[in-house]
């Protein structure tokens, strides 16, 4: 399945297993929150690639012991008028310092991509039969912001000039 | 005032753009009509009863006589030549058609203005005190505040979805004509104990359905921290405000079931983390700041031969003076309330021939400026006091002058069940009638300052329970009920309205009114204003003489 990944139509590589699978090695597999907090420490020693699939609701900060193993945290986002998912990316970034691929995937509009991108969101994944080309354009709407951001170290008025 | 620079310009240019793609978008049939919803809304664009209503912000309520004419051409050419303005210092049109809507928000751009976040689950239009700048009440302007807020919360990534609106008021001055203890957060300029001046930090007021009177979380915030801090508080909410509930999900719910010192807690560790790297620099404070103060004034005698005389010899004169216009900063000037109150009309309303007319009454007298205040009028803040006389004439022309500022016939009314899809009741008729009563000015001055509120709904758009009598609509069986509550206040002592009784029907509501009145006449002592009375001799009086016969 295709995905925007660094504002790029790529394929994705990442399967999504429910909480009675088990890792297989070589693989890049994601996992909810609760079955990364409850993995062995053998499952942990297994060589694959591990991310995590967050919900709305769920303490991001949560996280903090894992931030190294895992390579992909998914927003699971649903509804789309949730915004705490908002401020999990956030927070994953500049408060866990984590520094892989955060995605957002399940329910969000193309008029949230460039919200979430500001905020280090770096990958979307959309229903099958999305025309990607034109979610791209979500990320050229606006060419001045106001606040620091992921994309923009520093807040417009150390930038006015 | 505030001017923007090619930056500003690109962002509310690059908004109303995206509005129109969204909008093609819409009506291409590319966005369901619940995935459309908030984008709109965040537009200022809500689909009412009749039409579409588009709310646009005017930040702290301060306008160019430019931004005015703009007001005008578009009451004129996209609606049916008027607009309606709010509580929150907004202006309301009525008859937009959505196709036009994007045409709307260029025009808007064109003169430094927006809609942006003036409805949905986001941060709004920041409010202030429609003095701010003259008052001589005043440590500092809150404007150039307001400003920064502004810009901070305009398409703030983080905080466009919010569990609900979120309201921010700042106030600079000893009396808070700002609401700022009913605001999702209240700001209000103090100075500590060292004489440096920053931030008291209210937390958690609100009207509507739960209406509820702030909490200080924050004795003194420094000015460099203003940022950060109101980032900490909006993350705490956007994480932990109740989403399941739209009836509680108002930070104010929030505050009230973690507990006030909890919530605090919350927030301060939150800031902990956030508070250096978000610094607010001084010389981001000293260049907004230098837009607020181009003001020449002017060295004018206190008094005017021409001014004292006309008091002396026009009673209509006089009572204008009196009513409608307040002291200012700077002597020989006043600042000027123009009354949307004129009685048997809409409040707040006001025709494109009027608003074309301020705009050029602002240029000759007050430097080209107009404030909109909370309570639905307008101000013009510098006005040589020399030219009251003439001012007044032009003003009373263009059914302007009324009289009536602060008094019983200055309601505040939202647009109720002629206009809104929300309401259970009218209000604007219910607030003609009550303007009726005062046929004779007299008996008008003679009650004083009242505020009189008035909501279609719970929902509160009029402030009901912050009126020291609050008029609220019910829906009784299909039929028009309103229940009365007296004492409220948004003041500095603010103060909830305490219900009156049952509530009574809608061609009662008048001959109430005349009843609260006469008992208000009665029971007062001296110079005793309507609240002062309430609050000395408690509502039982007025509730005996109410429903004394039923």
């Amino acid at each position: 399945m295709k995905i925007i990944k660094s504002g790029h139509v790529v394929e994705d590589q990442w399967v999504h297993l429910d909480d009675e699978s088990t890792l297989q090695p070589g693989t890049m597999a994601t996992v909810s929150l609760d079955r990364l907090e409850a993995l062995t420490d053998e499952e942990r020693q297994i060589p694959t690639s591990l991310g995590v699939r967050i919900r709305p609701g769920e303490d991001v900060n949560r996280l903090n012991n894992h931030i190294k193993r895992i390579t992909l945290v998914v927003l699971a986002m649903n509804p789309f008028t949730d915004g705490r998912s908002f401020s999990q990316a956030r927070i994953l970034r500049e408060q866990l310092g984590f520094q892989g691929e955060i995605r957002a995937s399940g329910d969000f509009l193309r008029d949230q991509m460039y919200y979430l991108h500001r905020l280090g969101v770096d990958s979307f994944e959309f229903a099958e039969g999305t025309d990607l080309n034109d979610r791209l354009k979500a990320f050229t709407e606006f060419t001045v912001t106001y606040q620091a951001a992921q994309d923009e170290p520093q807040p417009l008025f150390r930038r006015r000039g | 005032m505030y001017q923007y620079d090619h930056h500003d310009q690109t962002i509310v240019n690059e908004r109303a753009a995206q509005f129109r793609d969204q909008t093609r978008r819409f009506l291409a049939g590319e966005l369901t009509e619940d995935q459309y919803r908030p984008l709109r809304l965040m537009n200022g664009l809500y689909i009412q009863r009749h039409a579409p209503m588009l709310r646009v912000a005017i930040p702290y309520g301060l306008l160019s006589s430019t931004q005015m004419r703009m007001f005008a051409h578009i009451a004129r050419t996209f609606d049916r030549g008027y607009g309606h303005f709010t509580t929150r210092q907004n202006i309301q049109y009525n008859w937009p058609q959505l196709e036009q809507v994007p045409d709307i928000l260029d025009c808007l751009a064109s003169v430094q203005m927006h809609a942006i976040q003036t409805s949905g689950n986001c941060i709004r239009n920041t409010t202030s005190d429609h003095l701010a700048g003259v008052a001589a009440d005043e440590l500092e302007d809150p404007r150039p505040y307001c400003e920064i807020i502004r810009q901070w919360s305009t398409l703030h990534p983080e905080f466009a979805f919010l569990p609900r609106k979120f309201k921010i008021a700042v106030s600079g001055a000893e009396r808070d004509r700002a609401a700022t203890q009913v605001h999702d957060i209240g700001l209000q300029l103090v100075k500590n104990a060292e004489g440096r001046v920053g931030f008291e930090v209210l937390v958690g007021g609100g009207l509507g359905r739960t209406p509820i009177i702030g909490v200080v979380i924050r004795p003194f915030l420094e000015k460099e921290d203003l940022i950060s801090y109101l980032e900490a508080i909006l993350r705490v909410y956007n994480q932990l405000g109740r989403r399941d509930n739209k009836y509680k999900a108002r930070i104010k719910i929030l505050v009230k079931e973690t507990g006030a010192e909890a919530f605090t807690r919350l927030v301060e560790e939150e800031w902990g983390l956030i508070r250096s790297s978000l610094k607010l620099d001084a010389q981001e404070i000293e260049r907004v700041s230098k837009d607020f103060k181009t003001r020449q004034y002017a060295k004018l005698p206190a008094t005017n031969a021409q001014v004292e005389s006309l008091l002396t010899s026009d009673k209509e004169f006089a009572a204008w003076h009196r009513r409608n216009t307040v002291d200012h900063k700077s002597t020989g000037y006043r600042a000027v309330f123009i009354s949307l109150k004129p009685h048997g009309k809409a409040p707040g309303d006001m025709t494109d021939t009027q608003m074309d007319a301020i705009a050029e009454i602002a240029d000759r007298y007050s430097f080209g400026e107009i404030r909109v205040t909370h309570t639905q009028n307008l101000v013009l803040a510098d006005v040589e006091a020399q030219k009251l006389p003439e001012l007044w004439r032009e003003l009373a022309s263009l059914e302007l002058a009324t009289a009536n500022v602060g008094t019983a016939t200055d309601m505040i009314t939202c647009p109720g069940l002629d206009f809104c899809s929300l309401a259970n009741a009218a209000s604007i008729p219910v607030a003609n009638g009550i303007q009726s009563l005062f046929e004779d000015m007299d008996y008008l001055y003679d009650l004083g300052e009242i505020r009189i509120n008035i909501s279609g709904c719970m929902n509160g758009c009029g402030h009901h329970t912050v009126g020291h009598i609050g008029i609220l609509g019910v829906d009784k069986k299909g039929e028009e009920w309103y229940q009365i509550t007296l004492g409220g206040s948004s003041a500095n002592e603010a103060s909830l309205g305490e219900r009156l009784g049952p509530s009574v029907a809608r061609d009662e509501v008048t001959g109430v009114m005349e009843k609260i009145f006469l008992t208000f006449k009665e029971l007062r002592e001296g110079e005793e204003s309507f609240l002062e009375t309430v609050r000395r001799t408690g509502i039982e009086p007025f509730q005996e003489r109410v429903y004394e016969n039923h």
